[in-house]
């Protein structure tokens, strides 16, 4: 039955139809339906999250979770921002929020600008051996960062650049390529080859091509791929912490010092607000970033 | 008059850093009373006229480790970093990357003060000395909730033995007799501690010290098997997974015990709990008082600096100077490495610790006697088998193989 | 004569070539090279730090005597299957509700992407927090008087596994659902079109037209998906450590890095990670035949 009412009215109006008119008909009532029961789900976590950065530790460890608080108290968030001590460094997340900014940035544009020349190449200019570089480079989406520590620690030694941001930023673009790569080729390939020729008849060239024709069609795909490498590239610890130094450490450090300590007291309260903090800035990209969400305008303007 | 005055500070204070060597210190130290006590270390660092650079980095060995031993083998390595006493350092030693300290330890006489002598052993690698001990750790702690007890009516236990034994009126008050978390490292400790509990000392050093695998087959030995395996159903009702979720249980009382090391103690103080009062902490489990001597040591990577290693050297000397080693211990609520120091400030569980190794019960920890792989297949073993209902003969033939692997 | 075409089929693409080169560097260097000093190293006895001290198949015939391995092997078949099914039907499903000119799309999209933005070590925490029988939801359903309501997953060996999907699921699947979503708005209109004239129910189009014009997409999903599964760890660290009942929710990963860094056993953790690319390998070499072999783009 859940079936059928969907199917019809979604038949009526179909995805790309004029906006219905009825708010409350019953295909909207299933629709809006079905997505708020699945975003309880999604949500339940974070409120628990929420609440318990909402209290104090004594209220924590009586352990209703899901309560509110019964004192609210912001002391957390303000620990977990300024005051949380990671070591001898009593400043919080702040500490770190630059570097991770200044190592992010440049890791994400530099990733993802190499990985979608590469998708294009491998799928307009393939040339000899391009399917077994790309074979290999999915085989490296494989492999657990961890393995590679040794061997990238060798590399960056003797190309001389370990310890440096720039050492970091290419870690990040080769760990990013397999993925990112996968995700720009074959979304290209799906771009009809017609419009490729047409603009070699007309002349131009490789990178005229990729700037003029492939970059407008593919702002969804440049989306995802944004979403992907900002959640990695600011979550990331591992990297950050081997391969820079003190001053440059990204704030997942002081997030990893709060929420892992292994012997000595745990703030829950602290430990949430902590997360919740660092997670804010992946949730606004997420949020901005969503407006290029749109189905295919250049594709349409190209046809023309 | 006033304006020299502000001139001579103005200078001091601008030469001073440019005098200063700075030296990168990594640790895993990262919670309130672990960071309140690294502060003092630098504290007494910076005031020595150096500075210390801070890399503490959360997550005990398995996340802090790699990341140390990738900077020193990448080439980039920091002045100082915190190892656990043993033989985590060890290839480091040898592949000639550590900086040797025997000039420190003869001009401070670490071979007199440092207590117990077992601690400078751990440091010591072809005779040279490549560590500073800073702290002991000891895990062989039983802590009781005085309220479950309280409650049913019936002394609080004095030793292990009777904790078994009152256990079954616990469980009838719907209390957990025992609490244990099920993260693997907790499975293993409870174990540690009732090694030395059930088998006793002799048995124990023929063990881990001698290597004597009839022993460690033989009678005493099974009898820690089945105390083991009786002791897993108590805790069979044990539901969480961190320490101090397990600790948690103990203080609200939900449980009756926890075997746990002397940091529990940071929770109960935490929770406003007072020692002898709240609850009540047994070492060696009340039955035989040893503790085992585990805990941190700083080893200093070589530098290609004159300036740093003089530095290094002078942090060496410093961490096991007595006002640090009093400053330190006291935030971090473990025990000196030396005994000719003073700490009237300690609690009444860390005096009854102090007065342990003073009368020399002590051994050597799990770390220097096994190396972390032999320990850590002895772990995923202890988690079977504490989670598990394997037998404890067929438990203590597998123990036994892993032993001899490490032989 | 054939030294001036030799030159110009290498000059042919070199814009394509130049461009691809930091991709051929870290296909060959990084990738195979890193994976070549694996394997070799998983033939010694190294330790702490990488010895040249060769022991042949040893560290492999211990990886196999130990029942933690092949248990590991086991649960994460088990878990990668029933991920792997969940994440992608979710995620299409998901993205399809989405794709409706639905108001507050962004809202939607964000909330459902929020997981995926928050550590594993505190989510895992929340989780098992919720799961638990004492203070989750069974506690919370038992207060409101039904006193025999049983939900414990993590507790139990045989369920542990749906526990730690729970979390997983919740995880990653809104992220599959922004990449489902990205193919279907690449989808051409015109194909909506010509299916609406043509009288084929939404629901038809969908399953006979839209899913095959997206396979690109989906093999896209099936390869970052089952990469996420294959080095599943942390989640799994924070909220089971491998338990309850000894091994039952232990994976591979979890083995390589407890033997490579608090083991201080490299060359066993080397030969768990050999075996670990090695069944990689014989996934991705049939489908890159089949992807590349014979047909050419075009």
């Amino acid at each position: 039955m859940a079936d059928a009412s969907m199917t019809r009215s979604a038949a009526m109006a179909g995805p790309r139809g004029a906006k219905p008119r009825k708010t409350l008909s019953p295909r909207n009532i299933m629709l809006y339906g079905t997505l708020i029961v699945v975003c309880l789900y999604y949500l339940l976590p974070l409120w628990v999250m929420v609440m318990t950065s909402l209290k104090g530790m004594p209220e924590v460890r009586l352990g209703n979770i899901f309560s509110p608080p019964v004192e609210f108290t912001f002391q957390p968030w303000v620990k977990a921002w300024k005051e949380a001590c990671t070591g001898l460094n009593c400043d919080g997340l702040s500490r770190g929020f630059w570097n991770s900014v200044i190592i992010t940035v440049p890791s994400v544009v530099l990733s993802i600008a190499i990985a979608s020349v590469n998708g294009y190449a491998l799928i307009n200019w393939r040339f000899k051996g391009s399917d077994i570089f790309f074979t290999i480079l999915i085989f490296g989406s494989f492999i657990p960062y961890q393995i590679m520590l040794y061997p990238i620690v060798i590399l960056l030694r003797e190309a001389g650049i370990y310890g440096t941001l720039w050492g970091l930023v290419i870690v990040h673009t080769i760990f990013g390529m397999p993925i990112l790569t996968l995700l720009f080729r074959n979304y290209f390939s799906a771009i009809p080859e017609e419009l490729f020729k047409a603009a070699r008849v007309d002349g131009a060239g490789f990178w005229g091509i990729y700037f003029r024709i492939m970059l407008p069609m593919s702002l969804p795909i440049f989306v995802v791929a944004l979403i992907l490498q900002v959640t990695g590239i600011w979550n990331d610890f591992l990297f950050g912490v081997v391969f820079t130094k003190p001053d440059l450490y990204p704030m997942t450090v002081q997030l990893n010092n709060i929420v892992n300590s292994v012997q000595g007291v745990k703030e829950y309260n602290v430990n949430m607000a902590a997360t919740l903090l660092t997670g804010l800035v992946p949730l606004v990209v997420y949020f901005v970033s969503g407006k290029l969400f749109v189905r295919g305008i250049a594709a349409g303007a190209v046809k023309g | 008059m006033k304006l020299t005055k502000l001139t001579a500070a103005l200078c001091a204070s601008v030469a001073m850093p440019a005098m200063a060597t700075e030296l990168e210190v990594t640790h895993w130290w990262t919670s309130g009373g672990e960071a309140a006590a690294v502060a003092e270390l630098a504290k007494a660092f910076d005031a020595s006229g150096d500075k210390w650079i801070d890399g503490a980095i959360a997550g005990g060995g398995g996340t802090a480790r790699p990341i140390m031993i990738s900077r020193i083998t990448g080439g980039d390595p920091m002045g100082a970093t915190q190892f656990n006493h043993g033989q985590q350092a060890l290839e480091l030693v040898e592949a000639g990357l550590m900086l040797d300290l025997t000039d420190v330890a003869e001009a401070n006489n670490w071979k007199e003060i440092v207590y117990p002598p077992s601690l400078l052993d751990a440091c010591t690698v072809d005779g040279k000395i490549y560590c500073a001990p800073v702290n002991i750790h000891s895990p062989e702690w039983l802590w009781l909730s005085n309220k479950v007890y309280e409650d049913i009516g019936i002394p609080v236990p004095k030793d292990w033995n009777e904790f078994v034994a009152t256990a079954p009126q616990v469980e009838a008050a719907g209390k957990i007799p025992l609490a244990l978390g099920n993260q693997p490292w907790q499975s293993n400790l409870a174990f540690g501690a009732m090694q030395i509990a059930v088998a006793g000392l002799d048995a124990w050093k023929a063990v881990n010290v001698d290597k004597n695998m009839d022993v460690a087959a033989g009678p005493e030995y099974a009898k820690v098997f089945q105390a083991a395996a009786d002791a897993r159903k108590l805790a069979a009702k044990s539901t969480v997974q961190d320490w101090n979720q397990a600790t948690n249980l103990v203080i609200t009382d939900e449980a009756a015990g926890q075997i746990m090391g002397d940091w529990a103690q940071g929770e109960f103080q935490v929770a406003n709990e007072v020692a002898g009062k709240d609850y009540t902490c047994l070492p060696g489990l009340g039955l035989n008082e040893y503790i085992s001597t585990g805990g941190d040591a700083f080893y200093f990577p070589k530098l290609d600096d004159p300036e740093k290693e003089a530095a290094q050297k002078r942090l060496a000397a410093l961490l096991v100077s007595p006002e640090v080693q009093v400053a330190f211990n006291l935030k971090k609520g473990s025990l000196p490495i030396r005994g000719d120091i003073d700490l009237s400030a300690a609690n009444d569980c860390m005096k009854k610790g102090l007065e342990i190794l003073a009368g020399g019960n002590i051994v050597p920890s799990g770390d220097m006697n096994w190396n972390p792989d032999v320990q850590k297949q002895a772990e995923d073993l202890m988690v079977e088998f504490w989670k598990s209902d394997m037998p404890a003969e067929e438990a203590q033939a597998k123990w036994v193989e892993i032993l001899k692997s490490g032989l | 004569m054939a030294e001036a075409r030799g030159r110009a089929r290498w000059t042919r693409n070199i814009s394509a070539k130049i461009a691809a080169i930091p991709m051929i560097a870290t296909a060959l260097v990084v990738f195979l090279g890193g994976t070549i000093w694996t394997v070799v190293y998983s033939f010694t006895n190294s330790k702490l730090l990488p010895k040249a001290n060769f022991v042949g198949f040893d560290q492999y015939e211990r990886l196999w005597a130990t029942s933690r391995w092949t248990i590991s092997i086991q649960n994460l078949m088990f878990y990668g299957v029933m991920s792997l099914v969940f994440t992608v039907v979710m995620g299409f499903i998901l993205a399809v509700l989405m794709d409706q000119k639905i108001r507050h799309e962004d809202t939607f999209r964000t909330i459902m992407l929020y997981p995926f933005a928050l550590s594993f070590i505190v989510t895992g925490l929340v989780w098992q927090w919720i799961l638990n029988p004492q203070f989750g939801i069974q506690g919370v359903v038992r207060d409101w008087g039904w006193e025999s309501f049983t939900f414990d997953p993590l507790n139990n060996p045989q369920t542990v596994l749906y526990g730690l999907l729970i979390a997983g699921l919740w995880q990653g699947t809104g992220f599959v659902m922004c990449l489902m979503l990205a193919g279907l708005r690449g989808i051409d209109e015109d194909i909506w079109k010509a299916a609406r004239v043509d009288g084929i129910p939404t629901w038809k189009t969908y399953v006979v037209v839209i899913i095959p014009m997206m396979r690109a997409v989906f093999i896209t999903t099936l390869v970052i998906v089952a990469s996420g599964i294959i080095r599943l760890y942390d989640l799994v660290v924070a909220m089971t450590s491998g338990g309850p009942g000894g091994n039952a929710s232990q994976v591979p990963a979890m083995y390589v890095y407890d033997y490579m860094f608090q083991a201080q056993n490299l060359g066993q953790g080397f030969a768990a990670s050999t075996m670990m690319l090695l069944s990689v390998l014989i996934v991705l070499i049939p489908w890159a035949y089949l992807e590349f072999g014979g047909k050419k783009h075009g």
